[in-house]
C-alpha cells in the first residue's frame, strides 16, 4: 500500500514563470511530511506536482524526476489519471459532491471510473471507507443524505473517506484544517495520525503547531522575494526543525520573526 | 434648551416624519387634481393616470420635503420613479393578458376546438354560424400538434449541439482561436432576425432535397438555427459556475475527464441547463415567419413532420386573420384566431413554469 517518494531536481513552471526550483527530497512510507513556509512560496504547487495535478492548469509544466517507489511519475507513457489513482488529496476546503450523498461521495472514486462494484462488495468499501476516516459513526443513519448537509468538519472527513476509498498509496493533503475549528481540526490531526499506518501522508500547512504536533519530518519552503521561484530551504526530522535548525531562515520562521 | 422643549416620543435624535397615511392622501390629492386636470383637454382614463402620477409625485415629494428634509424628499422620488417604471413595464403585459383572455375564452370553450382541425370547414359553415346563430365549428388540433411536433424535433436538434458546443467553450476552450471564434459567431446568431434563419432553412433544403421542400422538419431545423445560441449561451453560464473545486476533487480520484465532465459538471448544472433549455423553448415556440417559408400552412392533420405542410399555432393565428375562412363574415376566424392565441401564451407559461419545476427538482440537495 504505502509507497516512498523520491524527488531529484525538480523544477515547476507556470508558462515562462518558474514557481518551484530545484527540490531534492525523499519521503519515507508510513509517514507524515509536512511542508511549511510563508504564503506564496510554492509549497502546494510543489504538493500537486506529486500526483500531476497542477496540470489541470494551463501552461503548468515540470523539470526532473518524480519517483514513487523507484517509478518515475513524470516518465514517458505515464498516464496522469493512473498516477492521481495511486496518490489520493485532500483540498482546503472540503469539497463534497453536492449532487450525490454521503454513500455515493465515498464511492465517487470507484463508481465515476464506471468499474463493476457488488451490493456488498460497496457496502464494505463505504464502511471501511468511512471508519477510516472516523466518519462512520456520525453518518451511519443517513448514508442515503446529500454529502453538502454535514458540517465543516464532517465534510472534511468525508472527503478524506472519497480518497481512501480509492486505495492510494500517498495522500496529499492541501491545508485540510485551515477551514475548520479547533475541534474538527484536532478530529482530523488525529485521523491523520491513523491514517500514517497504513499510506504516506503528505500535508500542507499554515500552522506551525499542526506542523509540530502531526509530522515525523518537515520541509521548509522560502521564496527570495515577489517573482522569484519557491525553493525547499531545510527538510528535516520535526522536533529538529522546530529546536535546531541549521538554516537561519528556517530558525527566524518557525520562530515567528518573520512571514 | 432642556428636555420639557421636546414634544413626547420624541429626542435630540429624532427627525421629522411623514405620517404614516401620508401616501394615501396624497394619492387621493392626486386622483382629484388629476380628473381636473384632464377635464379641460377632455377626459379619458389613461390621461387621467399619467396626470394622477405626475401631480402624486409632485406632491408625495414636496411634502415630504417640507417635513423630512431633502434626503428623504430624493429617496422618496426614487422610489416614485422605480415603481413607477415597474407600473409601465407591466402596463402592455396586464393588457396582452387580459385582451387574449378576453377574446381567446369563447373559442376555447367552443365544442371541438381542440379535438378537431380546419378539414373541410369553408366559408358557409362561417357564414351560417354568424347568420342562425350555431356553434363555430374547426379546431386548432392540426395547428397544436404541429407546434408541439415542430418545436419537440427543434429542442431534440438544438440540445445536444448546444449542450455540447457549450461543454467545449467552458472544459476545452480555454480561449483558443477556436473557442473565440464559437463565441463570437454564436453571438452573431442570437441576433439573426427569424425570418433569416426560415430561409436558410428552406433554401438548404431547396438545394438538399429539392425545389418546394416544405415539411415540419425544414422548420424545426430553421427554428433550431435561432435555439442553439440560446441554449449554448445558457448552458455555458451554467457550466460555468460549477465550481472548480468539484472538477479537482473528481480528477485528485483519478477519474477521467470526460468521465468527470459527464458525472460531477453536468449533473451540478442540470437545473440551470434544464431550465435555461425550457426557456429557449418558450422563445421559439411563437416564432411565425421561419415556420411560414418553411413548413407553410394546412389546414389538415398532418401526423408526419417528414413529409407534406404542416400547420402551426402562429401560422394558424395569421392566417386566420388575415385569410378569414369566410371573407364576409371574418367574426368567427377571430374567435378561433384568438383562441390559439390564448392556448398559445398558456404553453409559455406552463413551459415557465416547468423550467421552474425543473430547476428546482434538479437543484443540489442541501438537507441534513
Amino acid at each position: 500500500m504505502s509507497k516512498r517518494i523520491d524527488v531529484k531536481d525538480l523544477n515547476v513552471y507556470y508558462g515562462d514563470f518558474r514557481a518551484v526550483e530545484g527540490v531534492n527530497i525523499s519521503v519515507a512510507p508510513r509517514s507524515v511530511t509536512a511542508f511549511i513556509g510563508p504564503s506564496g512560496c510554492g509549497k502546494s504547487t510543489f504538493l500537486r506536482t506529486l500526483n500531476r495535478m497542477h496540470e489541470v492548469l494551463p501552461g503548468a509544466r515540470v523539470e526532473g524526476q518524480v519517483l514513487l517507489d523507484g517509478d518515475d511519475l513524470y516518465g514517458p507513457g505515464v498516464d496522469p489519471v493512473a498516477v492521481r489513482s495511486h496518490v489520493g488529496m485532500v483540498f482546503q476546503r472540503p469539497n463534497p459532491f453536492p449532487t450525490m450523498s454521503i454513500r455515493d461521495n465515498v464511492l465517487a472514486g470507484v463508481k465515476l471510473n464506471s468499474k463493476r462494484l457488488s451490493k456488498s462488495d460497496a457496502d464494505e468499501l463505504l464502511e471501511s471507507s468511512l471508519r477510516g476516516a472516523n466518519l462512520w459513526n456520525e453518518v451511519k443513519d443517513r448514508l442515503d443524505k446529500p454529502g453538502s448537509g454535514l458540517s465543516g468538519g464532517q465534510q472534511q472527513r468525508l472527503c478524506i473517506a472519497r480518497a481512501i476509498a480509492v486505495k492510494p498509496d500517498v495522500i496529499l493533503m492541501d491545508e485540510p484544517c485551515s477551514a475548520l475549528d479547533p475541534i474538527s481540526t484536532l478530529a482530523v490531526e488525529d485521523l491523520i495520525n491513523e491514517l500514517k499506518e497504513n499510506y504516506t501522508v503528505v500535508i500542507v500547512t499554515h500552522n506551525m503547531q499542526q506542523a509540530a504536533r502531526v509530522s515525523d519530518k518537515t520541509a521548509f519552503f522560502n521564496i527570495a522575494g515577489t517573482g522569484k521561484p519557491g525553493k525547499l530551504i531545510e527538510y528535516a526530522d520535526t522536533s529538529v526543525i522546530f529546536n535546531n535548525p541549521s538554516e537561519k531562515a528556517t530558525e527566524d520562521y518557525v520562530s515567528g520573526r518573520f512571514g | 434648551m432642556t428636555t420639557t422643549d421636546v414634544a413626547p416620543g420624541r429626542s435630540k435624535l429624532t427627525r421629522g416624519r411623514l405620517p404614516g397615511f401620508a401616501p394615501w392622501v396624497s394619492l387621493a390629492v392626486a386622483l382629484v387634481l388629476g380628473a381636473a386636470a384632464v377635464a379641460v383637454p377632455g377626459f379619458t382614463p389613461f390621461g387621467w393616470g399619467i396626470a394622477s402620477a405626475i401631480i402624486f409625485a409632485i406632491v408625495y415629494v414636496a411634502w415630504s420635503r417640507a417635513v423630512e428634509g431633502g434626503r428623504k424628499a430624493a429617496d422618496k422620488l426614487a422610489t416614485c420613479l422605480v415603481v413607477g417604471a415597474f407600473l409601465v413595464a407591466l402596463l402592455p403585459l396586464v393588457s396582452v393578458i387580459w385582451t387574449v383572455l378576453v377574446a381567446g375564452i369563447p373559442g376555447l370553450l367552443t365544442p371541438g376546438f381542440f379535438t378537431t382541425s380546419m378539414n373541410g370547414v369553408t366559408g358557409v359553415f362561417d357564414n351560417r354560424a354568424v347568420e342562425e346563430g350555431g356553434p363555430v365549428i374547426g379546431g386548432i388540433y392540426h395547428a397544436l400538434l404541429g407546434t408541439l411536433m415542430i418545436t419537440l424535433l427543434a429542442t431534440l436538434i438544438s440540445v445536444p449541439v448546444g449542450l455540447l458546443t457549450s461543454i467545449y467553450l467552458v472544459e476545452y476552450g480555454q480561449d483558443k482561436p477556436l473557442a473565440r471564434a464559437i463565441t463570437f459567431f454564436v453571438d452573431v446568431m442570437t441576433g439573426i432576425p427569424s425570418i433569416v434563419a426560415g430561409l436558410f432553412a428552406a433554401a438548404f433544403f431547396f438545394l438538399v432535397v429539392g425545389p418546394g421542400t416544405k415539411t415540419g422538419f425544414v422548420a424545426a431545423v430553421a427554428l433550431s438555427v435561432l435555439m442553439i445560441p440560446v441554449v449554448v449561451r445558457s448552458s455555458e453560464e451554467m457550466l460555468k459556475i460549477v465550481p472548480n473545486e468539484l472538477r479537482e476533487a473528481s480528477y485528485a480520484l483519478g477519474v477521467r475527464k470526460w468521465r468527470t465532465i459527464l458525472k460531477v459538471v453536468i449533473p451540478t448544472a442540470i437545473s440551470g441547463i434544464a431550465s435555461g433549455v425550457t426557456l429557449a423553448i418558450a422563445r421559439v415556440i411563437g416564432e411565425t415567419a421561419p415556420i411560414l417559408v418553411t413548413a407553410g400552412f394546412a389546414t389538415t392533420i398532418n401526423n408526419s413532420p417528414f413529409a407534406g405542410w404542416m400547420a402551426s399555432l402562429p401560422t394558424f393565428i395569421y392566417t386566420q386573420i388575415l385569410n378569414p375562412t369566410s371573407p364576409s363574415n371574418p367574426a368567427p376566424s377571430d374567435q378561433r384566431a384568438w383562441g390559439a392565441a390564448l392556448v398559445l401564451i398558456i404553453l409559455v407559461m406552463l413551459l415557465n413554469l416547468v423550467a421552474r419545476i425543473v430547476a428546482k427538482a434538479f437543484a443540489p440537495k442541501t438537507g441534513r
